[in-house]
């Protein structure tokens, strides 16, 4: 059986997003994503500096991959939109992670100018995947302002504290029709295979590929375990209990006493 | 001729186009993108918007993120 995901008409392959921040150089960037045999692949939109050297960092990106922008540094849904269009004029495609943030201690979103943002977005033509904070009553006005897929957080960007979420993001996946991604904070693949578990159908993670010691290795470890949290939620893991249940057998015992 | 790039007050000694002012700050022009005072300016048409006193010019390209 094959085991698609599919957003924006794109069949994806590979259910671990990958992110290009914080890596040391652009090559090492490469092997990683590489290695991870990502699929989707975010990058950031900066202003450029006179007399930049700095090459190009999609000639680094594999050819086959999905390009997201991010709207990294909006504030608001108007200049989350004005990102996502010169985005788009670069030529990176349709995909946009909406990110508009106000508050850089935690780098929480803000769902509603995310709201606003995916709104217009969506009637732009963009495959809109927002960013934000699991709630369920946003999520279901994602859906209907024309999210591709909503991305809930894992707990902070960078903070690598796994997902503290959790309870949230499974009343998204239940509740939700559109794909569940798990992004940001995601520091371990077993946070990622615990996601994945859960039944998100994806987990976007950057931090703890890019500062590992070794980015390759630890993009190849979330790779493995974003396919193992997968591979267990479609066999249907069972519910734990409070109590033991013994798995060999009751009787036949090498005992004195009759069994 | 005082404008805006990025944010930063810039004077130009002479009269420029958009194609001109990119290769005059040694940008590679292939991988960024313009906006003139708001509007996204296609790459074949940099070469028809001439400068003009005060105006606000944007460019950007792609970097690392998450």
């Amino acid at each position: 059986m094959k085991d698609l995901l599919i957003i924006g008409g794109r069949a994806i392959n590979n259910r671990l997003f990958v992110g290009t921040g914080k890596f040391s150089d652009f090559r090492l960037m490469k092997d990683a994503l590489e290695k991870a045999a990502a699929d989707v692949v975010t990058v950031a939109l900066r202003r450029v500096d006179a007399g930049s050297k700095t090459d190009n960092i999609l000639d680094y990106i594999p050819r086959h991959c999905v390009v997201m922008p991010n709207t990294s540094g909006a504030r608001n849904a108007d200049e989350a939109v004005r990102i996502a269009r010169l985005a788009r004029a670069s030529g990176a495609g349709d995909w946009i992670k909406i990110e508009v943030i106000q508050d850089n201690k935690y780098l929480l979103p803000d769902n509603l100018e995310t709201l606003k943002a995916t709104e217009v977005l969506a009637k732009e033509g963009f495959i809109v995947l927002p960013y934000m904070s699991p709630d369920l009553s946003i999520a279901k006005r994602l859906v209907s302002a024309g999210a591709s897929a909503v991305m809930p957080l894992g707990s902070p960007i960078g903070s690598n504290r796994g997902v503290k979420t959790k309870e949230l993001v499974e009343i998204m996946v239940s509740e939700i029709k559109i794909p569940v991604i798990v992004d940001a904070g995601l520091g371990s693949p077993s946070s990622a295979c615990e996601c994945m578990e859960m039944g998100c159908a994806a987990v976007l993670v950057n931090t703890a590929i890019a500062i590992a010691e070794d980015p390759v290795n630890m993009a190849w470890a979330f790779k493995d375990a974003v396919s193992a949290g997968r591979r267990a939620y479609l066999a249907g893991l069972t519910c734990g209990g409070n109590f033991a249940s013994p798995s060999s057998p009751l009787t036949g015992f090498l005992r004195k006493e009759d069994n | 001729m005082i404008i805006r790039i990025n944010g930063q007050e810039v004077e130009i000694e002479r009269d420029l186009n958009l194609l001109e002012l990119v290769l005059s700050k040694k940008l590679p022009a292939e991988s960024v993108v313009l906006e003139h005072n708001l509007c996204i300016v296609p790459k074949d048409e940099w070469e028809n918007v001439p400068l003009r006193e005060n105006d606000h010019i944007e460019i950007v390209s792609f970097v690392g993120g998450g």
